[in-house]
């Protein structure tokens, strides 16, 4: 059943690819035209250089102007052979190329409306490798892979015609010892398979041990490990080598075995031929196409079997692929999106209920009223769902019921970009655009001015970090912002709200990587942003708690409690036992 | 790349005997051409049908040996080339063991541990293929050409030429796209890192609305993408085609001047199918090779990367001295200590000096990049310090014998890290005879025995690799009860406390100071309610002492410690006076 099902959802995937592949079905065609008339021509070339051998039967015996004749046609047909080969090499690579770059680029553009709920599911370097070493894979194994099958299947069926006609007796040898290969090739095949399963388990495990013993190679040093390490080691590697050395002389095995029956069907065909020529049934010249087709015939075989492990290999690589781009993408905006305007910053939570999975209830009947310009500090200990707020507020998740209005108008009504637009986000975990300093600031307005950026930067506190680099504000950063310190990315990211200023804003406070000093600058340039601006604070410090106009106490992932410090500690509930576990010895 | 042959000492008898056995099946291939054209010289036009019966069985017999040598060669190459790869990991396995912390920052993990398996992998599959053919080809190559020079000299000539041109074909069209094939994967990286960006940025790309800029800016690298690797496909399309048609253009003359001899009487019909079939043998030969030397090429950078790390030699020589049973256990001085990272910019530590008394505690405090983890990892040599010393127990820390110094020492490093086995396998890296009693003892000290008992199976529950089944603050307090099984003299918790909640980390603190013997502590943190209560505060600034003293003196005269706690404590303990 599993096996129909998977065979079912194969040829599922094969449609799929050949909708990629429908805009090139002119050159398919083509490609498969010349790939016949490659293959014809090549098969034909044996025969014309038997014919040639046959002109040149002894001294004196030579036609030389049939030969000439022969010679020429020769030369056309691997002229002509070549080109085809040629032209069909570049038509597959354009197929190849131009499908992968339209599957990456679908698979992207997808990336970028897929749910949250299934990024943050699915770990980035799958997806990365997904889109990068599986669409690799699939193109080429299915596209390369069709075209050897077409063409091995072609040239087998044109060397039997071929032989046919020269004579069917030896054809019927050739037909007969053949498959003997094919039988040798799968036994090996059978009998090596549990070999490499051993062979890669035990792979794996040693990997898993590498991993642990260089990846913690400090902690292992730190308990003088280090000879229990390599023992350790040393055992697993010994089991490695004693299974991969049988996997791989059993396996290699095939080549000699496949080369041993190639040569009995060469000779064969050789006794075959030469009785068959001496009572004139075959010219010398037959003997010696069909001895070159002897060498030629068994090679397709072998290269199909492996044409189909690599084809479901493709597939199931392109299938990979599928499942990402057939993920469901987010609701789409609505059509009638409504435009915010001028926003005042009043923001209403009414009866929201969320949760990531329904196993596990987060956010029950949560209520909240914020006025214009007031702070909402969000407090609890790690781990507690802090994040969750952010995700409803900025709607990288939707509420599951309930409402969240900001100027009475329902956040689902609106655009997602109309809505984050006017929201000025600083999260902790910092993130940064390879490219220039400049870019990475007005990445909310690339139109803006050098001179708004610097002020943007100025205001952030980053400007005397940035005017120290090498290049100032044109300095490359690398991905993920290598060079520069998370103090320093830290207060880039604020100069990148800085420059927009939107109405709204969701900060998360920094916790302890950064230094006290940079820490403080940060601080100003949050209380400057902050400025009659609605604010949502993921706090930490009790200078921000304090200040808040309503807090917002979380406890996995629940708000237990809601209201001012004075409020909260009064009321002697989590908040206050959460504010006297500072002072405990 | 030389370097590493040394590892295959002992299997040159199998590096000989491979490619010999190799050569013997080759011979035997290139046997094959002349009987046919003794069949067809001698049998066919002399119409001898026992003659030819006893050819093909010759022909038969010859594929049979070929058969064994080519079987006994595949042994021994793959013998050869296992046998070598298992070497090599083991002595990269042994090497990374003797490495300093500074080298292995500079080689960096994630780069060790691809040399060990991929890049092994790549050079034993290099080291098997080169066994099998690299003699292999050639020999076929120039046999073929030698035969033909033993059937006509003339004739030969023209494989000479064939062979040549050939080898400029194959060779220039390699060196031409090697070249093209980097820059294509250079660009691939570009979109493989495209990707990577916007998955871990989503958030930001997303409140940004930039989706449809970052689309565009992924589908222009992508696009260019194709364009380089349609260049290159159509330069290394021409490979097969051309070397097809000169294969044949030597075919066509090959007959030509062959049918002038055989009217001359110079060679007969059969010799002349023998060099037409030698030809052949060229063709596929050469296209072989040349996949070979793709592949070798590959295995030679990875062996080159992989010697490099084996190149890297240690930057610490290892002490000699034990100290004397009856000086101070525990005792540690810093004396004018200052450290530099190598290749850093400046000194991460300057002119540290203090001492801790046995069984005292020191409280480490500063910000990010202050210097706090650099001075606690110079206390089990980690690094070495630039200029003053460090001393324990009497002895400066360069002195002692490496193993003798980590004996006394416990580190509780900043990720906690468990290894795979099970708790109390873990446990036992602090000490591999530690009893029941201890290993209790250490987990209820670590405040970590209710996690070992809401585990079904207690001490040998399973851990997994990296402590996953574990939360954060649960392997935290593993790796402390694991560094207390030592029975340590010195114990050092590297802001090892930061995912315990403040009563559980003021409960390990208490703990340890109510130990029977209990160790010289140094504890590190960012949390002023974590050191306040030391016998002694460092109070690092940027490197510097900014203060030292106890939390009363450094209150009173330190003022970085003064911020450090105002901004954790004071405006709180304020407010909390209003309140109450």
């Amino acid at each position: 059943m599993a096996k129909k099902n998977s065979l079912r959802s194969q040829g599922a995937v094969l449609r799929r690819v050949l909708g990629y592949i429908r805009p090139h079905l002119p050159l398919l065609v083509l490609s498969l035209l010349l790939a016949l008339v490659s293959v014809a021509l090549t098969l034909y070339i044996p025969i014309l250089v038997g014919r040639a051998v046959d002109c040149i039967v002894g001294v004196g015996q030579v036609d030389f102007g049939a030969l000439r004749t022969i010679l020429v046609a020769i030369a056309v047909c691997a002229l002509v052979t070549a080109g085809a080969q040629w032209l069909q090499n570049v038509i597959n690579n354009r197929i190849t190329y131009d499908t992968v770059r339209d599957i990456r680029r679908d698979a992207f553009a997808h990336i970028q409306r897929l749910p949250l709920s299934y990024l943050d599911a699915h770990p980035s370097g799958d997806t990365v490798s997904r889109m990068i070493s599986d669409v690799d894979t699939f193109a080429d194994g299915l596209l390369m892979g069709f075209t050897q099958l077409f063409t091995g299947v072609m040239t087998i069926a044109g060397t039997l015609g071929f032989m046919l006609t020269l004579s069917v007796p030896i054809t019927l040898v050739v037909v007969l010892i053949t498959p003997v290969s094919l039988l040798v090739a799968g036994f090996i095949a059978k009998r090596t398979y549990s070999m490499f399963r051993l062979q890669s388990d035990t792979r794996g495990e040693q990997t898993a041990l590498i991993d642990e013993a260089v990846g913690e190679q400090k902690l292992v040093q730190a308990f003088a490990h280090e000879g229990k390490t390599l023992a350790a080691f040393d055992e697993v590697n010994e089991r490695l080598r004693q299974c991969s050395l049988k996997a791989t002389f059993f396996s290699s095995l095939t080549n000699p075995c496949t080369r041993f029956v190639n040569s009995l069907v060469y000779a064969g065909v050789g006794l075959a031929g030469a009785l068959a020529a001496v009572s004139g049934a075959l010219s010398v010249g037959g003997l010696s196409s069909f001895l070159s087709y002897a060498n030629q015939y068994t090679k397709p075989f072998n290269e199909i079997s492996g044409v189909v492990t690599e084809l479901q290999n493709a597939l199931a690589c392109a299938g990979r692929i599928f499942e990402l781009i057939d993920e469901p993408a987010q609701k789409p905006d609505p059509q009638d999106a409504k435009p915010l305007g001028e926003v005042r910053g009043e923001v209403a939570l009414d009866h929201v209920f969320f949760s990531y999975t329904p196993e596990r209830r987060l956010i029950e009947d949560f209520t909240l009223r914020v006025k214009p310009g007031q702070r909402v500090a969000i407090v609890g200990p790690t781990g507690c769902g802090k994040t969750t707020m952010i995700n409803l507020l900025m709607r990288f998740y939707d509420v599951d019921a309930g409402e969240i209005r900001v100027d009475g108008i329902e956040t689902r009504a609106l655009a997602r970009g109309e809505l984050r637009r006017n929201i000025g986000m600083v999260l902790q975990d910092t993130w940064l655009s390879s490219g220039t300093i400049r870019d990475n600031i007005a990445m909310g307005r690339p139109d803006a001015s050098l001179d708004e950026v610097i002020a943007a930067a100025k205001a952030a506190h980053a400007h005397s970090f940035i005017k120290r680099l090498p290049d100032g504000y044109n300095t490359v950063i690398s991905e993920s912002g290598g060079q520069l310190s998370q103090g320093q990315k830290q207060l880039l990211c604020i100069a990148r709200v800085m420059l927009c200023l939107p109405p709204m804003l969701i900060l998360d406070e920094a916790t302890s990587s950064i230094d006290t000093r940079t820490e403080q600058k940060i601080q100003a340039a949050f209380a400057q942003m902050m400025q009659g601006r609605t604010s949502f604070i993921v706090a930490h410090r009790l200078s921000t708690i304090q200040s808040a106009d309503v807090i917002l106490v979380m406890r996995d992932g629940h708000v237990v409690e809601q209201g001012t410090h004075e409020q909260l500690l009064a009321r002697g509930g989590f908040y206050h036992q959460l504010y006297e576990s500072q002072f405990a010895q | 790349m030389k370097k590493l042959l040394c590892y295959m000492k002992g299997y040159g008898r199998e590096c000989v005997l491979g490619p010999l056995f190799k050569l013997l099946e080759a011979s035997f291939e290139l046997i094959v051409p002349l009987i046919v054209a003794a069949i067809i010289d001698r049998g066919i036009l002399a119409g001898d049908r026992g003659y030819i019966v006893r050819m093909c069985l010759v022909m038969a017999a010859l594929g049979a040996v070929g058969l064994i040598s080519a079987v006994t060669a595949q042994y021994f190459a793959a013998k050869a080339a296992i046998s070598f790869s298992a070497r090599l990991r083991h002595a990269l396995m042994a090497h990374i063991g003797t490495l300093s912390y500074t080298e292995i920052d500079r080689l960096g993990t994630s780069t060790l541990i691809t040399r060990m398996t991929s890049d092994v992998n790549q050079v034993q599959s290099g080291v098997n293929m080169t066994l099998r053919l690299l003699l292999r080809s050639p020999f076929v190559v120039f046999g073929a050409m030698i035969m033909a020079f033993t059937i006509d000299a003339g004739c030969a000539l023209i494989f000479a030429g064939v062979i040549a041109v050939l080898c400029a074909i194959v060779f220039g069209i390699m060196l031409a796209t090697i070249p093209m094939y980097r820059r294509v994967q250079g660009q691939l990286d570009s979109v493989t890192a495209s990707t990577r960006e916007n998955l871990t940025g989503v958030r930001v790309i997303r409140a940004f609305c930039k989706e449809g800029a970052e689309t565009e800016k992924f589908d222009r690298k992508n696009r260019l993408l194709t364009r380089m690797q349609l260049a290159v496909g159509r330069v290394s399309a021409a490979m097969n085609p051309v070397t097809y048609v000169v294969i044949n253009a030597a075919v066509i003359l090959l007959i030509h001047a062959g049918a002038i001899r055989v009217q001359q009487g110079t060679l007969t019909q059969g010799e002349v199918v023998a060099l037409y079939n030698y030809m052949s043998q060229i063709l596929v030969e050469l296209v072989k090779m040349a996949n070979l030397i793709i592949l070798l090429t590959k295995a030679a950078a990875c062996g080159e990367r992989i010697s490099r790390v084996l190149d890297v030699k240690t930057s610490q020589r290892d002490g000699t001295l034990a100290p004397a049973g009856d000086a101070p256990r525990g005792s540690v001085v810093f004396d004018r200590v200052s450290m530099h990272y190598s290749g850093a910019g400046a000194d991460s530590l300057t002119n540290i000096s203090f001492s801790a008394q046995p069984g005292q505690t020191v409280g480490v405090i500063g910000g990010t990049g202050s210097g706090k983890s650099t001075l606690v990892n110079l206390i089990p040599r980690f690094y070495d310090v630039s200029e003053g010393g460090v001393w324990v127990d009497g002895v400066d820390v360069r002195d002692m014998r490496k193993d003798e110094l980590r004996r006394r020492i416990a580190v509780v490093p900043q990720k906690a890290v468990l290894f795979k086995g099970t708790i109390r396998s873990n446990l036992l890296w602090g000490n591999e005879s530690a009893t029941e009693e201890d290993l209790h003892a250490a987990l209820s000290t670590a405040q970590a025995l209710d996690v070992v008992s809401a585990k079904p199976l207690g001490l040998d529950e399973p851990v997994e690799q990296g402590g996953r089944n574990f939360s954060g603050g649960q392997r935290q307090r593993l790796t402390i009860a694991r560094a207390l099984v030592k029975k340590p003299e010195i114990l050092i918790l590297d802001d090892s406390a930061s995912a315990l909640d403040y009563a559980t980390d003021a409960n390990l603190r208490r703990a340890i100071r109510q130990m029977e013997n209990p160790p010289t502590t140094f504890i590190v943190s960012q949390r002023a309610a974590s050191v306040r209560f030391a016998d002694l505060i460092v109070v690092l600034e940027d490197g510097h002492v900014a203060g030292m003293g106890t939390h009363e003196e450094l209150l009173r005269s330190c003022p970085v410690y003064q911020e450090i706690f105002s901004s954790q404590f004071k405006s709180a303990a304020a407010a909390g006076k209003e309140v109450h």
